[in-house]
């Protein structure tokens, strides 16, 4: 029957912590990857030029409806094989990011069209350029509300991350993993990483609804 | 080799790991659905403790990731005497994993059905039972299905993480072949294309179906 250790618990734990940070790194560098690409997927999909717009849509939706997992393996085994020699690390880092920028164009463009159309032709009217239309009017309008969702996707590249474990990027589920192979126990390392990403992924997810709605209270969008 | 040569050599396999992955997919989403319409029901009940065990069971799924998940139960699982065979523990985790995210989509849209709703149920003398199944539900499927088919697209991404269970899916299949003969593009790319044919072509149309038909039984399309 069950046996819960609590010396060898305790005796994995700074492992355990080290390779948390791995994770938080991980995750830190995969979002920064997805909130830059998803931007530029978000305006690719906005621009005149036809070609590019469906090419960019058909790749959005091709990332999204395809299991992570795959991706991962993937960028990992395909790069080596068009001379793009990846580390694990950066195998991972694309992989996510790119999975992630699909999710998040979709959020920044649901934020860009929701800016309302009198904005555009006010621009217009005072003959802003295009790039200084998004940069000064539009994305600083779109941005704000779509908050939400983009701290919504941080938490699911938090929990995403253990899929890099199996190209061997060190973070915690590869790194409980080895504890358990090497102790033949499992129960505790397994245990404590679920603890662990709990206790990162409840209060992030909490810090984001707190400084949703205090952009929504500064913008004047709630009261 | 080329690629016919790869698919008449490796179809197989990969039609196999196929069929494997729907297996998984249907069971996971029935899971996912019966655990989410019960948490989801369970979150609005009188009693603080019925609420409190359907949140744990809502955060403690969303807060960890589907990997721990798994791994937690096929490896540690067992120690508390609960041996499930690694086809059973891939659709049931991957199913309550999604039923928690789901839980949150009948949650809200059992509380945005109209109250007048509710409050013509209560004014014919429906009983709470009744009033659920006849009148509310009903219409809160309508305004929860087409989120459902994301979380549905979801579920058929997430069974994709039971081959690291060695369940033998087309992910699971895919990586064999790639070991057995560095064919990464041709394995992994096959792989993708199926799981992009399955979400696109299978999965968001049935569910657009769906949305169409029970709008219609509701007298809204």
């Amino acid at each position: 029957m069950l046996q819960w250790k609590w010396d060898f618990a305790f005796s994995i734990l700074p492992r355990l912590i080290e390779a948390t940070g791995k994770t938080v790194l991980a995750a830190g560098g995969g979002f920064a990857v997805a909130l830059v690409l998803g931007l530029v997927l978000a305006l690719a999909q906005r621009t005149r030029f036809r070609p590019l717009t469906m090419v960019t849509r058909e790749l959005v939706e091709f990332v999204r409806s395809t299991p992570l997992l795959l991706q991962v393996f993937f960028v990992y085994y395909v790069g080596p094989q068009i001379g793009l020699l990846l580390s694990p690390w950066t195998a991972g880092l694309i992989a996510i990011g790119l999975h992630y920028a699909a999710y998040l164009s979709e959020v920044y463009r649901g934020g860009i069209e929701s800016v309302p159309k009198g904005q555009w032709e006010a621009a217009k009217a005072i003959n802003l350029s295009a790039p200084k239309t998004y940069r000064r009017i539009i994305l600083p309008q779109a941005l704000p509300p779509a908050l939400a969702g983009v701290g919504n996707y941080l938490v699911g590249i938090l929990k995403d991350t253990p899929m890099l474990s199996v190209i061997g990027v060190a973070e915690l589920m590869h790194t409980a993993n080895a504890i358990g192979a090497e102790n033949y126990r499992y129960l505790e390392p397994f245990t404590i990483v679920g603890l662990i990403f709990l206790a990162l992924s409840l209060p992030t997810a909490w810090l984001f609804r707190r400084f949703d709605t205090v952009v929504r209270r500064k913008l004047g969008l709630i009261k | 080799m080329s690629y016919l040569e790869f698919l008449s050599t490796y179809g197989e396999l990969l039609a196999g790991g196929t069929l494997m992955t729907l297996a998984q997919f249907v069971l996971a989403a029935l899971v996912a659905v019966a655990a989410a319409i019960v948490s989801g029901l369970m979150r609005l009940a009188p009693f603080k403790l019925v609420r409190g065990i359907a949140t744990v069971y809502i955060e403690l799924f969303r807060g960890t990731s589907l990997l721990v998940q798994l791994y937690w139960v096929f490896f540690a699982l067992p120690l508390f005497g609960v041996s499930l065979h690694k086809f059973a523990a891939g659709f049931l985790t991957v199913g309550l994993c999604f039923g928690a995210y789901g839980a949150e989509l009948v949650r809200g849209a059992v509380v945005s059905v109209p109250k007048g709703q509710w409050e013509a149920a209560l004014a014919l003398n429906m009983s709470p039972a009744r009033r659920m199944w006849r009148i509310i539900l009903p219409q809160a499927l309508v305004i929860m299905l087409p989120p459902w088919g994301n979380l549905m697209v979801e579920i058929l991404k997430g069974t994709a993480l039971v081959a690291l269970i060695s369940v033998t899916d087309l992910m699971f299949e895919a990586r064999q072949i790639n070991s057995a003969t560095y064919l990464s593009a041709q394995a992994f790319g096959t792989a993708l294309i199926v799981y992009y044919i399955f979400a696109r072509f299978m999965v968001t149309p049935m569910m657009r179906w769906l949305e169409r038909i029970m709008a219609r039984r509701i007298g809204r399309a």
